[in-house]
Parts: structure tokens; C-alpha cells; sequence
């Protein structure tokens, strides 16, 4: 102790003079990030060569999301298909989770070899993002040689469209395409709406009486367990869509003209959910029952309704078999259905690949007739439906596809709300737990939102 | 404090006084030698430890999304760390934890331990040991999950405490606001138990024989005896078990990823847990480092406090 106690000054100074050099040496060096005017040099113009037999040997780097079963089948035979086409291309296929990708994805595409084809994630936190730091590049040409751009209908095609600074969302250059379509809707049981003597209800007001009246009977009105954060998004977002209406929600998440959170419309949306929860249409305890056990719990015939996405339609259909129905609510009786939803994130070609043209050859291999039929026979809900497409009439997925077309082809999408802002997601899930909780009043709910929302407009 | 830092000056002064030039240089000599062994390890060290904290503390100073070109920040990130409620909740939560991780955990398992001695040859003790000591081998993401579903609407807790007629209490335990972090914080507290055990059933192995004889003759009890010669001889153990599970408790992360993400609402999140979702999920790096940064401070700090705190054990 005693030889060992004088010694340790030193020691300590030596580290500490290590310690300061890192760090002098890291602030002495440049900023993080890359340096401004560093951009790639992307050919983003030019005549498309659309026969991959000619490139030469390639190998394509793909990373997708599509791991549940039904995606991940059909990009397998996809893949597959493509590289018996063109022998000379090789695909090496990266599949992560969404969570996974959406943490992932940023430092695959900034780093020297990124992929060449990826999904990015629509809206102002993962596409805009990449956008703006042009790891991204405009495929617009590609949309032209193939006929993307006559086949999509344009407000599906808006969803991938970006100023090229990436601050404007919707409008200026295309940067990718999707293969899927997905809403989120009302699933309902068959037998249980029939022994309930109820209609099917078509407006947010009809359906909340029908919720009054199961839960009047003793029924469990909606399976809901935001445990995950995500599910709140999800039923907040199709009540203000319904409340607040198209026009506004729009303005919001795309943040075009004047809206606030705190506008009526929000309000309204926000006291509906809270009186909800008050009055036990949600259950109990739901802020600690995972989203999984919810969509089990309806599946097991144990509540009237589940608010989801069509996405869960591989997961209920083994299960009900015939009685399960989906439908999507309009704002009022007579008008089309308004609902939360839109496509499976966009393929897009990144700024450095160095195949661009295989890369939208590849692409249009995925969103042609043949690559949505693909999609199609394995469970999911293509983005275009060919027209010889046709699921079994009675089934969940039949109901799936016309409520899809009602809502894209009438203009009836509205945007993900946590799009938003970069941070919308973690203030929206949180602020939803805490409004359905009764420790937010929906006013405090909405001017939460509005602060995250307004702090992003001005740090733009 | 000034005893102690004087102690040892005293102790070498009159040894080194007579010689002291010689053995001055002589010792410098050596003593760089040695350094020429570490060296190896100071390379790995800084290439892989103190160039990461420069870095960390240098991006803590930008507005940086991860991809894009990043702003100058000055101290604004450090700044919104007092100013936003929302992160300054998270260190106070890490500061509850402290509380199930390190304070219930050793004053469980220093009783256990009192008692494991006391029982003398108990049979399979080894068994109970491990039994005790697994949560700590137990991957955290396995522990979480299995809690999650103990703690769940439906799960084993609430349908045992219904099963016994209190229902009333049943509730969903890691969604309900004054609930949340006090059942993430048990979860730590059954983690922790197990490593303050093994740590303090060997210190009590290393307690002399004797003085527990000379405490049975005194006629001491088993309450005399555990404050007379069984805690004074577990000091280290404490100091090292209690830095230990308090690092535990301020860099949890995993625990509240898997359980709760943070929530409901915000009632659990936790500084560590925000640096990984600002980085990675929300696009604030800078923020995310600052955090990080913040967070190491706190540790070194209580670290350092704890050491302080340490009894002079050599003195005996």
C-alpha cells in the first residue's frame, strides 16, 4: 500500500494526458459527417440500358424487411426467377426485421461499399434523411423506361417523391417504388357482430355505438395492448383521420400550410380515444399487454374488434378461418373510406451503387405485373392488384383487397403520423400510453405534439 | 481524507531519505521499462477505448443526424440535458434503480450470507448457491422476457395474487405509470442478489475462524456476532459489490429495451436507453453522445465516491 499509494498520481496523470490527447486530437479534426460538397457522383440522367444480360458479371447487394414468411417466399422466388434470367447477376440478399433495418440502415449507406438496392422507409425520418445527405439517388428515368410512372397511381407515386434536399416530401424527384400496399382497418368477428344483432358498421360514429353495445353485453369491444408503443399510432391515427379529415392531417404530416396538432380535429380525435379507455372499450391493463397477445386474444374470439393493419391477415386467417371480415370506416355515411396506410417501404437504387441499371431492371422485376402476382400468391397485398388476381370471395384477404382499392384508387390514404418529424414516433407512442392512461388531457396530448412538431419546422 | 493521503508520504520519507537520489533513478528506470511491457495493452487501449471517447465527446458538440453534414453545437446538447425534463426524468430514474439493483440486493444477500454461515453444513448448499448465482449467466434479454410475461395482464404474478383473493392488487405491472420502474427495478434486484451472495459467502470464508470463537466466547449472539465480526470483515466485498450493481443500475439498457421501451410513457426510460434510441433510432447523435458522455461522468464520479467511502482495509 504504501509503495503503492505515491505511484498512483502519476499513473493517473499519464492516463489523463492519453485521455486528453483522444479527445483534442477527435474535436481538432473535422466535423462529423461528411464534409460539405462531397457529393457523389451519381449519374442521375442519361439513356437506361434495361437488359442486365449485357452488364457484364454482377453482383447485386439487396437489403429487404420482408421476414415475415408470406414477403420473404415471394422475394425469395423472385430472386431466384431474376438470377435464372440473367445467369451473369448475382443478388446477395441482406433481410433484416423493419426495427432492425430502420437502426441499421443509415450507417450501411453511408459507409464506402453501401448496397445497391435497399427499402427505405417513406417520410422525413429515414427517406428524407437519406435524401438529404444524398445516399439516395433519383429514379425518375427508370420510372419512365419502364412505366412506372403511368402504372402507380400518382398518390402512391408522391409517397416516394422528395425535393432534392430532402425537405420537402411529396413533391420533386422519385426515389424508389413499392411492391406492396397495406391499410390499417377495422377487423371484426363474423359471428359475434351477427349474435350482437349489430351491422357492420361504416362511420366513426357507428362503430363506437357498436363498441357501446359489446361492451353493454359484456363482450370485450377492441383487443388492444400497446405494450409496444406501436399500436397507439395505429388506433389514434385512424380516429383522426376520421375526425380531423383528409385535408388537415395531410397539411400535418407533410407539414404543408398552416395545421396544428392542436386544431379541432386532433382535439377531437384525442378526447375520442380518451373516452374510450375511460369507458373500457380498450380492456384493461392494455399498456402492458403486448401488441401480439391483442391480435391473439381477437383471434381467439375473445373481443368483437382489433384495430390493425392488413399485414395481420396471415396472421388471423388460420386461425378464424371465414369469420373474420375487414372493413375501413369513411368520416361520414355515403363518403369513401379515409384510413392510415399506404405501401410497403420504397425499393430505391443508392447513390453509389455501381450497377444503377441493373439495380432498376432488378426493381422493376419486383413491382411489374409478374413480380405483384408473386407477392400476391404468397399472402400479401400487392401494391397495383393484377387483374387476375382474385382471392376466394368471403375470405379476410378478399375483403382486404377491396377495401385497398376503395381506399387508394378514391384517394382515401393518409400518411403514417409518425412520418412527422424525425422524433414524432417516440413523442406520439409516448404521448398516447400517457393520454390513454389519464395522466394527459387530450388537450395536454395535443400541445405535446405540437411542440415536438414545431421544433422540427424550425430547426429546418 | 487528509489522514489517509498523509499516512503514506509519512510511511516512505524516513525509508527513502538516506538514499534518495539513487534509488530515485534507479526506480525511474525501471519503472519506464515496465511501461514498455504495458505498452502493447496502452495501444489496444487508446486505438480502441480513448479514441472512441474522443470521438464520443466530440460529436457531443455537433447537431448530427448520422448522415448528413453536422452543425457546430457548442454545449446546447449538454444544455437540453438539464433542460428537458424527459432526460433529466431518465437520470432520476437511474438513480431509483440504484435502489433495487444495489442498496436491496446486498442488504438481501448480506443476510443470507450471515445465515448460509451460520447454518454450518447445510446440505447441497452448492445447489442453492448456483440456483442463486444464475440470473447472472442468464442472458439479459432471456431475463427480460421471461419477466415481462411473469408481469404480464394475465401472467403468473397476477393470477397468483387473484389465486389468493387479492385482486385488487393485480394490475399490469410494466404498463402501469406507479408500477413500472419499480418492477423493472426488481427484475434487477433478483439479478443482483445472486453475485452479492458468492461475492460475500467467500469473504466470510476469509473471516478468521478465530474471531468468530472469540465473539461465541464473549457470548455473543448471532445479531453480535454478524455486526461485530462478520460485516466489518466484509467490507471490501460491500465496496466491490456496491460498484458493482451501481454501474448495473446506470447503464441498464437492455432490461427496459426488451420490457417496457421506455414506457409507458416515459415512466421508465433511462439515459442509456436514450442514447442508443436517439443514435440510432431518432437521428440525434450529437444528443445521443452527450448523454453518453453525461452518463460516464456519473459513473466515474460514483465510482470514485465509493472508493472514497472504502475503509483502509490494508490497514489491518
Amino acid at each position: 500500500m504504501a509503495e503503492r499509494t505515491p505511484r498512483h498520481p502519476r499513473r493517473r496523470l499519464i492516463a489523463a494526458a492519453a485521455l486528453a490527447t483522444g479527445v483534442l486530437t477527435g474535436v481538432a479534426a473535422c466535423s462529423p459527417g461528411p464534409s460539405g460538397g462531397s457529393a457523389t457522383s451519381a449519374k442521375t440522367s442519361g439513356p437506361v440500358a434495361t437488359d442486365p444480360a449485357k452488364a457484364g458479371k454482377v453482383t447485386l447487394t439487396v437489403w429487404d424487411q420482408n421476414t415475415d414468411p408470406g414477403a420473404d417466399a415471394a422475394t425469395e422466388a423472385l430472386n431466384k426467377a431474376f438470377m435464372a434470367k440473367y445467369p451473369n447477376v448475382t443478388i446477395k440478399r441482406v433481410s433484416r426485421s423493419f426495427a432492425d433495418l430502420k437502426t441499421t440502415l443509415k450507417l450501411a449507406l453511408s459507409s464506402a461499399n453501401p448496397p445497391d438496392v435497399v427499402q427505405a422507409n417513406q417520410g422525413y425520418p429515414d427517406m428524407g434523411a437519406f435524401v438529404k445527405a444524398k445516399l439516395l439517388q433519383p429514379v425518375d428515368r427508370y420510372a419512365k423506361a419502364y412505366g412506372w410512372d403511368t402504372a402507380f397511381p400518382s398518390q402512391l407515386l408522391d409517397l416516394n417523391r422528395f425535393t432534392p434536399d430532402g425537405k420537402t416530401w411529396e413533391t420533386g424527384d422519385l426515389y424508389g417504388v413499392s411492391q406492396t400496399g397495406e391499410i390499417i382497418g377495422v377487423y371484426y368477428n363474423k359471428a359475434k357482430l351477427k349474435s350482437l344483432g349489430l351491422p357492420l358498421p361504416t362511420t366513426l360514429g357507428g362503430f363506437e355505438s357498436a363498441l357501446a353495445k359489446a361492451k353493454a353485453s359484456g363482450l370485450q369491444p377492441l383487443s388492444y395492448g400497446d405494450a409496444d408503443k406501436s399500436p397507439g399510432i395505429h388506433i389514434f391515427g385512424v380516429i383522426q383521420a376520421l375526425a380531423a379529415g383528409k385535408p388537415e392531417v395531410r397539411k400535418l404530416v407533410f407539414d404543408e400550410g398552416d395545421a396544428k396538432w392542436t386544431d379541432s380535429g386532433t382535439l377531437k380525435a384525442a378526447t375520442t380515444l380518451r373516452r374510450w379507455a375511460d369507458k373500457g372499450y380498450l380492456g384493461s391493463g392494455f399498456n402492458g399487454k403486448s401488441k401480439d397477445q391483442a391480435v391473439d386474444s381477437f383471434g381467439r374470439g375473445k373481443s368483437l374488434f382489433l384495430l390493425e393493419g392488413t399485414w395481420q391477415s396471415a396472421v388471423l386467417a388460420p386461425k378464424m378461418k371465414k369469420n373474420v371480415g375487414f372493413t375501413a370506416l369513411s368520416p361520414a355515411a355515403g363518403q369513401p373510406p379515409l384510413t392510415q396506410g399506404g405501401e410497403g417501404l420504397a425499393w430505391s437504387v443508392t447513390a453509389k451503387s455501381k450497377h444503377p441499371d441493373v439495380a432498376g431492371a432488378y426493381i422493376d422485376f419486383l413491382v411489374n405485373k409478374n413480380g405483384m402476382k408473386a407477392a400476391a400468391t404468397h399472402g400479401n397485398l400487392p401494391a397495383i392488384p393484377p387483374a387476375d388476381y382474385k382471392p376466394t370471395p368471403g375470405t379476410v384477404d378478399a375483403d382486404i383487397l377491396t377495401r385497398w382499392k376503395a381506399v387508394s384508387e378514391k384517394d382515401g390514404l393518409l400518411p403514417y403520423l409518425d412520418y412527422t418529424t424525425p422524433t414524432f414516433y417516440d413523442t406520439l407512442t409516448a404521448a398516447v400510453q400517457e393520454l390513454t392512461a389519464g395522466h394527459l388531457t387530450p388537450k395536454a396530448f395535443t400541445s405535446r405534439l405540437q411542440s415536438d412538431y414545431s421544433s422540427f419546422q424550425n430547426s429546418r | 481524507m487528509a489522514a489517509t493521503a498523509h499516512r503514506p508520504t509519512a510511511r516512505k520519507r524516513p525509508a527513502g531519505a538516506p538514499t534518495r537520489e539513487p534509488v530515485r533513478r534507479r526506480g525511474r528506470v525501471i519503472q519506464w521499462k515496465g511501461y514498455l511491457y504495458a505498452l502493447p495493452a496502452l495501444i489496444v487501449l487508446t486505438v480502441f477505448l480513448l479514441v472512441p471517447l474522443g470521438q464520443l465527446v466530440q460529436i457531443s458538440l455537433f447537431h448530427w443526424d448520422g448522415i448528413s453534414v453536422s452543425t457546430w453545437a457548442g454545449f446546447d446538447n449538454y444544455t437540453e440535458i438539464a433542460r428537458d425534463p424527459q432526460l433529466r426524468a431518465g437520470f432520476l430514474h437511474s438513480f431509483v434503480l440504484i435502489l433495487f439493483f444495489s442498496v436491496i440486493p446486498i442488504a438481501l444477500a448480506l443476510m443470507l450470507a450471515a445465515v448460509t454461515t451460520r447454518a454450518g453444513r447445510l446440505r447441497g448448499v452448492s445447489v442453492f448457491r448456483a440456483m442463486i448465482f444464475l440470473p447472472q449467466v442468464v442472458a439479459m434479454v432471456v431475463t427480460a422476457t421471461a419477466w415481462t410475461a411473469i408481469y404480464a395482464p394475465d401472467g403468473v404474478l397476477n393470477t397468483a395474487l387473484r389465486a389468493i383473493g387479492l385482486e385488487a392488487v393485480a394490475r399490469p405491472w410494466l404498463g402501469d405509470f406507479s408500477t413500472a420502474l419499480p418492477a423493472v427495478g426488481l427484475i434487477g434486484t433478483w439479478l443482483e442478489i445472486g453475485l452479492c451472495l458468492v461475492l460475500f459467502i467467500a469473504g466470510i470464508g476469509q473471516i478468521p475462524a478465530e474471531l468468530y470463537e472469540a465473539a461465541k466466547l464473549d457470548g455473543a449472539g448471532a445479531v453480535r456476532e454478524f455486526f461485530a465480526v462478520t460485516l466489518p470483515g466484509l467490507r471490501g466485498q460491500i465496496t466491490v459489490a456496491l460498484t458493482l450493481t451501481v454501474i448495473a443500475a446506470l447503464r441498464t439498457f437492455d432490461l427496459v429495451y426488451v420490457a417496457t421501451h421506455g414506457g409507458p410513457g416515459n415512466a421508465t426510460s433511462l439515459p442509456a436507453y436514450e442514447v442508443y434510441n436517439r443514435a440510432f433510432g431518432t437521428g440525434q447523435v450529437g444528443s445521443a453522445c452527450a448523454i453518453a458522455v453525461t452518463l460516464t461522468a456519473v459513473i466515474l464520479l460514483l465510482t470514485f465516491l465509493i472508493t472514497k467511502v472504502q475503509p483502509q482495509e490494508d490497514e489491518t
